[in-house]
């Protein structure tokens, strides 16, 4: 939501993404280039199956692409191996999914602490009860993911998420598994959390009201942006 | 690391808590429990057994030499904290009143024996009783054969040289009367004090020096490491390895029999820990992808899993080992009051040889389906169809196969066994796995002509061809090898034991003239007892190999040299003896009679370096003569019958001196026959060997009471093999159960259909295992143990039928949870 050019945190550079199939080579992203500023709140917007989560794994470094290149906080992927892209997540990068991805022999306090721990920070605990207690969870650090709700395991994910106070936040469908009630607090949560720490937020959503709460929007069809 | 650590420890601890690690962990305490009560029973069983070698020598160590032990070597032996004694031996003529006979003098100092018991009794024949004592100073005891021989009673006095004894005591059991037992005179036994006095002791007598030597382990390497540079070619070592032949493969059987009950279960235990292993890793998954997704490196994933792996592996084998060593305390207890006998304390090595099985099964058979976990692409938390396990890895095999192979080389010591076994293990898994790949395609063919359950169970084993090809494999391994150890335990050690039956030969009858058969056989006859055979021996000196002149000296091997100088017994039979068989060359025909052939047993062919078609000379009483080898045999020396390393046809000896030896079994209640065969028959020789008999077989008692022992460990340890392959599925089992009653198939419909697939299951393994347990036990069988094997229609039934019931009932109550299970609860967490 703010005006002022930043400079840009994620930059794609003709991205793309082939996949080998029973009927041939399938293009899944083609072509694509973007930037979002640093502190911008941008929505990936699209059908089911256009690319959206492929786009969001490849921006975070979780897959390589076929081609192209991806900038993150001014370092180049590509050049980096599953290693070195495992260590920049750790520093600078937060993920919400739409499934939540809680580790389910972790209680709702060690499930926050884990990426304070793989980044090996000092005073995780701390870090972690100040995070859940952000979100709401204060009564619920020693519960055990399936001991709680939908909308509390999300909540925990967006602690988790946090708790490292990372500079980019990839969220993929983080109201999915959620009813409407539950999944607008969760998006309010997500947002004010995300203003009071100026972080950059990639939404992947198929929500059109989601995607209005966000400084723009791209959308993807059959693997291509379109510009709107 | 201390962080990884962390995340390692509370990973394990929650883990532990849900379950997840339940069959592993178990499967490894069974490994080992199973290797560390057998090491420490093995490791007592060995003592006891080593004991029972030193009573054959009378010591733990033994020197023997033509001249006097040195008092320096005495003296070194009380340093290092050896006890000692010392006996004298030599042949000389015993003197009483007008008959004389020579007579085997053996005199010893106090002490001896100092390992096992001289025994000893008021009247030839009579109730024996342990001595406690030697001979005093001027008293002489006397083997049973003098009496007769020299017609004195006990009180009596002989003349030994210059020295006169009263005979006090009849000796009826020497600990250390090995040897040529056939080549030895009557035993007198006298105090050393009297040996001047007798004045036989002079330079060139033929003298036996011995200095016996008893202590710990420890104290008699020392001494023996002392002594070997010191030793000319007339002095000789002899420990607990190099007393009798036939007590050697006893106790090399015995380490055989142990060494392969524990690894099967240790094998088990591996083969439910891969299978635990590769479940753990599928559910773990996504949790490495979101470790990856949140910056975990390779490898902090590797160490988090690998140091989970390390906890579990030491808390899981210290369990064990504090398992194995009550499990084999109480079974030590027990066998105490079986064979009267206290077993020695263990030594601290099993705890070891347990930490490092634990470790070695863990790593090698659940390590690598961890590992697999590092590989997990961190975009798995975006599609979870990425990163799925493998469903064949060859690594997983490799490690596997070499963890095995490394443990039985380590257990056994044996690389043939260890070749047999893994041979036949992994010859089974491809064998049993192409079989059960072809099963489970053919076996859809079916299921449209059985009702309802058949058809969906049978659906889901051609369905889930993959996993169902492991669990057959895992089944089929199970039941292997649990009936490989039933035919082990009850073929192998049956028949084991059937060499050495109850009517085994208890005597020997030596010296038998020619002249003496026919009244021999009468005699026998009139006591209502069969004539025992009565093999001619002649004696023969070997005075060549291959028309080239003997020469002891260049043989390298003392005991081959010994071999070389002394005089060998010829015999000649027809046919070769019930427990010889032939191993190079042919056996005689009938025609052969009168042939200058001969066949030679192994052992001292390839000590003599001889082979079928080589030639060997000797000069019987003077005259030379030559022979071709025509065969070479191997002999069961343990069965206690007559056996000769050098046979002839009949008619060769013909014209030669000879006399009959023969061996027979006399129940304990007719020992006055023997006083009177040796009143009537005074120039024979009975030897009575049933205490060393005795001593065999509770050497066999023990073995097979310690096999049939680890075999409760095995029975545990497939049945834990059987619970890892049912929870294998279940996952996925829980899934389609939760959808199919969704659908609305009711519980028993569901039940009927699992049990249907375990059953199948269940007869297609036990089919598969009843026939590689029988090709397994046959290899063992004629090429470990040397006994023939016997087919077993029992095996059949009980692979087919036991596996159908075992896996039918542990597969169906294992996969109950697939009804139990709340259906909304399983696809919510899908």
């Amino acid at each position: 939501m703010t005006s002022q050019p930043s400079r840009p945190i994620v930059q794609a550079q003709k991205l793309g993404k082939q996949v080998a199939s029973p009927e041939g080579e399938l293009v899944i992203l083609d072509d694509v280039t973007f930037e979002v500023g640093e502190g911008e709140a941008v929505a990936v917007v699209g059908a089911s199956g256009s690319g959206k989560s492929t786009l969001l794994g490849l921006l975070a470094g979780l897959d390589s692409p076929s081609h192209g290149s991806v900038t993150l906080d001014g370092v180049l992927l590509n050049s980096l191996d599953e290693d070195g892209r495992a260590a920049l997540r750790a520093q600078r990068v937060g993920f919400v999914f739409q499934s939540f991805q809680l580790l389910p022999s972790l209680t709702a306090l060690e499930n926050t602490m884990l990426p304070l721990e793989l980044a090996e920070e000092d005073g995780v605990r701390e870090l972690a009860l100040e995070v859940l207690e952000r979100v709401g969870l204060e009564d619920r650090v020693h519960h055990y993911p399936n001991q709680l709700s939908g909308g509390e395991q999300q909540r925990v994910a967006i602690a988790r998420a946090f708790a490292s106070n990372p500079k980019i936040l990839f969220a993929d469908e983080p109201t999915g598994n959620l009813d409407q009630k539950t999944g607008e607090r969760i998006i309010d949560l997500l947002f004010s959390i995300n203003r009071e720490r100026g972080t950059t937020l990639v939404l992947v959503t198929h929500d059109a009201s989601l995607a209005r709460n966000c400084d723009k929007s791209l959308e993807l069809e059959a693997g291509r942006l379109k510009l709107s | 690391m201390i962080r990884t650590l962390r995340l390692s420890l509370r990973f394990l601890r929650r883990e532990w808590h849900a379950g997840e690690l339940t069959t592993a962990t178990l499967a490894l305490i069974i490994a080992v429990a199973s290797v560390s009560a057998v090491g420490f029973f093995t490791d007592r069983v060995r003592g006891a057994m080593t004991h029972q070698a030193s009573e054959l020598l009378a010591s733990d160590l033994l020197v023997v030499s033509s001249n006097p032990i040195p008092d320096e070597w005495i003296s070194q032996a009380h340093k290092t904290g050896l006890t000692t004694a010392r006996t004298i031996q030599f042949p000389s003529i015993v003197l009483a009143g007008d008959r004389t006979q020579l007579a085997e003098i053996k005199a010893v100092t106090t002490n001896y024996p100092l390992r096992g018991q001289l025994r000893i009794a008021d009247e030839p024949f009579a109730k024996d009783i342990i001595a406690n004592s030697i001979p005093a100073s001027g008293e002489a005891w006397l083997d049973a054969r003098l009496f007769g021989r020299l017609g004195i009673d006990v009180g009596s006095a002989v003349k030994v040289g210059a020295a006169s004894l009263y005979v006090t005591k009849v000796i009826s059991y020497e600990p250390d009367r090995g040897g040529d037992m056939f080549s030895i005179a009557p035993r007198l036994m006298m105090n050393a004090d009297d040996l001047p006095a007798t004045q036989l002791i002079q330079l060139g007598s033929r003298i036996s020096y011995r200095l016996l030597l008893g202590g710990n382990n420890d104290a008699i390497n020392n001494f023996r490491d002392w002594l070997k540079p010191k030793l000319d070619p007339a002095v000789r070592l002899q420990g607990v390895r190099d007393a009798r032949p036939e007590m050697r493969v006893a106790l090399e059987r015995a380490e055989q029999f142990l060494g392969l009950a524990a690894l099967v279960s240790v094998v088990l235990a591996g083969v439910a820990i891969a299978i635990s292993g590769r479940r753990y890793a599928m559910r773990h998954l996504d949790t490495s992808a979101v470790l990856r997704c949140f910056g975990a490196k390779q490898r902090t994933i590797v160490s988090i899993y690998a140091g989970q792996l390390l906890l579990l592996a030491l808390l899981g084998s210290l369990t064990g080992i504090v398992l194995g060593f009550f499990a084999q305390w109480g079974l030590s207890e027990i066998l105490v009051g079986l064979v009267a006998d206290q077993l020695p304390s263990p030594t601290s090595l099993p705890v070891f040889t347990g930490l490092a099985t634990g470790l070695i099964v863990l790593l090698g058979f659940g390590l690598p389906p961890v590992l697999h976990l590092k590989n997990v692409p961190p975009a798995r938390v975006l599609r979870r169809d990425l990163g799925n396990l493998p469903a064949t890895s060859i690594s997983v095999y490799l490690a596997a196969l070499g963890s095995t192979v490394l443990l039985m080389l380590w257990q056994t010591q044996d690389v043939k066994l260890t070749a047999y076994v893994a041979g036949g293990s992994v010859g089974t898994m491809m064998v049993l796995g192409l079989v059960a790949w072809w099963l489970t395609i053919s076996v859809g063919k079916f299921r449209n002509r059985v009702g309802v359950a058949w058809r969906f169970g049978i659906a889901n084993i051609s369905r889930r061809a993959r996993s169902s090809v492991v669990q057959l494999l895992a089944f089929g391994l199970g039941i292997m090898v649990m009936l490989l150890l039933a035919i082990v335990r009850n073929d192998l050690i049956n028949q084991w034991q059937a060499s050495l039956p109850e009517d085994a030969p208890n005597y020997f009858l030596i010296n038998v003239q020619p002249n003496q058969i026919n009244e021999l056989n009468l005699f026998f006859r009139d006591k209502n007892i069969v004539a025992p055979v009565l093999h001619p021996m002649t004696r023969a000196r070997l005075t060549g190999i291959n028309n080239k002149s003997l020469e002891p000296e260049s043989f390298a091997d003392p005991q081959t040299r010994r071999l070389a100088i002394r005089e060998q017994n010829l015999s000649s039979a027809i046919e070769p003896q019930s427990d010889n068989r032939i191993v190079s060359g042919q056996w005689w025909v009938h025609e052969d009679k009168g042939k200058m052939i001969m066949s030679l047993e192994e052992g001292i062919a390839s000590r003599l370096g001889v082979k079928v078609g080589d030639t060997l000379q000797f000069s019987i009483v003077g005259e030379p003569i030559s022979f071709t080898v025509t065969s070479l045999r191997s002999v069961d020396w343990d069965s206690f019958n007559v056996n000769f390393f050098m046979v002839v046809p009949p008619g060769v000896l013909d014209d030669f001196p000879s006399n009959y030896i023969t061996s027979f079994h006399l129940p304990n209640d007719h020992s006055s026959l023997l006083t009177d065969l040796v009143r009537k028959f005074p120039n024979l020789t009975v030897l009575d060997i049933s205490a060393l008999m005795s001593k065999v077989r509770s050497i066999m008692d023990r073995v097979t009471m310690a096999v049939e022992f680890v075999f409760l460990f095995t029975l545990i340890a497939g049945l834990v093999v059987l619970w890892a392959a049912v929870q294998s599925t279940q996952d996925e089992r829980l899934y389609e159960g939760a959808i199919l009653r969704t659908l609305g198939a009711s519980r028993r419909q569901l039940m009927l259909g699992v049990a249907a697939e375990f059953v199948t299951l269940g007869l297609l393994a036990g089919l598969l295992a009843a026939f590689s347990a029988s090709i397994v036990g046959f290899v063992l069988a004629e090429q470990i143990f040397h006994l023939t094997y016997k087919p077993d229609l029992v095996i059949w039934l009980a692979g087919l039928f036991g596996g159908a019931i075992g896996i039918g009932v542990t597969g169906t109550l294992g996969a109950r949870s697939v009804v139990t299970h709340p259906p909304l609860y399983t696809l919510r967490r899908a």
